[in-house]
């Protein structure tokens, strides 16, 4: 028996919901972006779900290009955040207090 | 009354199948493709040449820019050919004005930027050869950005601008506020990313494409619930909001643009702005605009906040940097009030309002770096004591620059304010058009209050450093070139309208 | 049938709406009912009981992001070339180009990370 495309979409909007509300309360910046990728997981999952229920393929190819991009954003981030760490020893965002206002 | 009743005579995007690979034309492309051959270029020059002259990369950069805006004049021409396609690539890329009118505003901005670059980099003493293929990189995703037909492609050129641009916040190696702003842009960047990639996997899921006309049309003959449609809507916006710097999205902008190294910061307030408008107009005012009714209220409500509180939050600011920071939010929200006006009109003055904008805010964000001396110093307001004894051009040019800000004539700002507030008022939004009216006059404070500080008070010598304000040429040409186009289109806003009666109108 | 279609989304959208309901209550109320007191004491990371001592970030070797950055190259070259390869003999000499154009591109990154003396162990 197929299951319905309504289990995935749960598991995909309980997963984007954890990984939003992990952006909102982390402190540390790799935590963050670590919760940022649990987001785009839960929508490749929401995208090859369609995919599968729509019956076409293009939810699974938006899906590859949303794992390039993923990695993409991973060395970005991780240069970002390193350089960051380097100069502060500190990966904690409350600290990045320089900018206010 | 459906605002754009011609869009819903959209005919069916070409069925392509999965095997018939259609002849393939990579012309409406061509000025990304010369950006991005040249960066690469440039990306191998910089790594294989240790003792690359610094002039080099930046004339080569130029080069490119002016490649592809030329190609892009050609575009204009090309796609208006009775047997050149709406969209080409099978439906990926769109070919019209619109695009075109926008590239060739996002190439002006980085020409500009390029220049400043040049020179912030010398100053600074931070010549790193990345600057370049960044820059190019990032203007590449901005100007594709304007041509996407189809949400992947939005989704792609998004991203190729924004982890440009988040590196090239960090550029500064030596101070640990461009590192910072590099970080909370990336967070708040990559946060924003998968909100808006949720919504394009909602609407793909309600409408079995990601093509924006296919999406027009399958929403426009669907009947029943539609939520996931307006769940697809309300993720895209949040997207574009955090990308437009709309409040209550709009956390990172001060942050980012005064971390930034300020020549950075001329470059992404200008292309960011224009680029994410251009795509927020198209997929709202063509995918979505069967949900015209539903999206609308939201906009609204999205322009009015963003118009108040970006306008009242920049009263309270002592660095010109982050001044201007708020001052793009609230010009974000004018902006909305054009796009909320949903119609050919409001297209029209949102388009003339994002190209002054550009001029305006690349132009300002220029004189500050020029009198922020050696990177990033004199931010302070203080510093502008006297500025028009000391240096009458930078104080003439950015005082043209404040007063279009603030949308006084003769300048674009003031025919952009007329503009949109015109068109939300045909389309009913008079509240709207009052809240704008009201943050306008209270965001006349600031922006006089520089140009006050700038004629009417005297400089305190050894208060701040002063030699060596923008003397170069180079410097005073990147900010004239804005300053004139300011005024130009304030006084003759004929000249750019008689563009954009050719340019608002969406192919596909 | 039509009907279970769309009930389906609507229980997306309400768990959508519940879930992030959830947390912005939850978080409110936190914030409006919970006394705060800040101590150094409370401060200190919670590590099993004892005193935390030196960073925490000391296993993080930067070294490792090379790793990061050979994934993104090679990551992104499979994604593609997989499903490039089941179906180019259908597409003719046109995919084959285009996938030489984004091999070498990718080629390209890799040369400049040599260059740059970036895939050196340090």
């Amino acid at each position: 028996m197929r299951t319905p495309i309504s289990y995935f979409l749960v598991v995909s909007v309980l997963l984007f919901t954890v990984g939003t509300v992990g952006v909102l309360i982390r402190k540390n910046a790799l935590l963050i972006f670590m919760s940022v990728e649990l987001q785009l997981n839960a929508v490749n999952l929401a995208l090859v779900a369609f995919s599968r229920q729509l019956g076409n393929l293009t939810g699974q190819v938006l899906a590859f290009f949303s794992m390039v991009v993923a990695a993409a954003e991973v060395v970005v981030g991780l240069a970002i955040i390193v350089s960051l760490y380097r100069k502060r020893r500190s990966a904690d965002v409350d600290d990045a207090s320089l900018l206010r206002g | 009354m459906l605002a754009l009743s011609i869009l819903a005579q959209a005919p069916p995007a070409t069925p392509q199948t999965a095997t018939g690979h259609g002849p393939l034309i990579f012309t409406p492309v061509a000025p990304e493709l010369i950006l991005v051959g040249v960066a690469l270029i440039l990306l191998l020059y910089d790594a294989l040449e240790p003792q690359r002259p610094h002039l080099a990369l930046a004339l080569a950069t130029l080069a490119g820019i002016a490649g592809a805006a030329a190609y892009s004049v050609y575009l204009w021409f090309w796609v208006q050919r009775p047997d050149s396609p709406s969209s080409v690539l099978q439906g990926m890329v769109a070919a019209d004005r619109f695009t075109v009118f926008f590239r060739l505003v996002i190439l002006g901005a980085a020409f500009i930027a390029t220049l400043l670059g040049y020179l912030y980099l010398e100053r600074a003493g931070e010549v790193r050869g990345e600057y370049y293929p960044l820059l190019l990189f990032a203007t590449a995703g901005m100007t594709l950005i304007t041509a996407a037909n189809d949400l992947i492609m939005v989704f792609l050129a998004l991203e190729i601008l924004s982890l440009s641009l988040y590196l090239m916040t960090g550029f500064s190696l030596r101070r640990l506020a461009s590192a910072e702003a590099s970080m909370k842009y990336f967070l708040l960047g990559a946060f924003s990313s998968a909100f808006f990639l949720y919504g394009i996997a909602f609407a793909y899921g309600a409408t079995g494409t990601t093509n924006l006309p296919a999406i027009a049309h399958k929403l426009s003959g669907q009947v029943g619930p539609l939520a996931l449609a307006l769940g697809a809507t309300g993720l895209l916006t949040v997207g574009f909001a955090f990308k437009v710097a709309a409040v209550p999205f709009h956390m990172w902008t001060p942050d980012a643009y005064q971390g930034a190294p300020t020549s950075v910061t001329a470059f992404m307030s200008a292309g960011t702005k224009v680029a994410a408008f251009a795509a927020f107009l198209r997929v709202f005012d063509v995918a979505l605009s069967p949900l015209v009714w539903d999206w609308k209220p939201f906009v609204w409500a999205l322009a009015a906040i963003t118009m108040v509180v970006g306008g009242v939050l920049a009263i309270a600011q002592t660095n010109i940097k982050r001044m201007l920071a708020y001052s793009s939010i609230a010009h974000a929200g004018f902006i909305l009030v054009g796009v909320t006006a949903a119609s050919r009109q409001g297209i029209e003055a949102s388009m003339f309002y994002l190209a002054a904008y550009a001029a305006m805010i690349v132009g300002a964000f220029g004189v500050v770096m020029l009198v922020s001396v050696r990177g990033e110093r004199n931010l302070n307001f203080s510093s502008y004591a006297g500025l028009a004894r000391r240096d009458p051009f930078l104080a003439a040019v950015l005082a043209v620059f404040m007063l279009s800000l603030a949308g006084i004539p003769p300048t674009a700002g003031f025919i952009a304010k007329v503009s949109v507030f015109e068109a939300a008022v045909q389309a009913g939004h008079w509240p709207l058009v009052l809240i704008g009216v009201l943050t306008s006059v209270i965001a006349a404070f600031y922006y006089i209050r520089v140009i006050v500080l700038m004629y009417m008070q005297e400089y305190l010598p050894g208060q701040e450093e002063t030699e060596g304000l923008g003397r170069e040429p180079v410097g005073r040409i990147a900010v004239a070139i804005p300053a004139l186009l300011t005024l130009l289109f304030g006084v003759f806003p004929g000249v750019l309208f008689g563009l954009l009666k050719a340019a608002s109108v969406i192919r596909f | 049938m039509a009907e279970s279609f769309y009930q389906s989304y609507g229980v997306v959208v309400a768990l959508l709406i519940g879930g992030f309901g959830l947390v912005a209550v939850a978080f409110t109320a936190a914030r409006l009912i919970a006394p705060r007191r800040q101590t150094a004491e409370k401060l200190m990371t919670y590590e099993c009981g004892i005193d935390p001592v030196g960073e925490g970030w000391s296993q993080s070797q930067i070294r490792y992001y090379i790793y990061a950055f050979l994934f993104v190259i090679f990551d992104v070259e499979s994604v593609f070339l997989f499903p490039w390869a089941n179906i180019f003999v259908r597409l003719g000499y046109q995919a084959v180009v285009e996938m030489a154009i984004f091999v070498f591109v990718l080629a390209l990154g890799l040369l400049y990370a040599y260059k740059k003396k970036v895939l050196q162990w340090v």
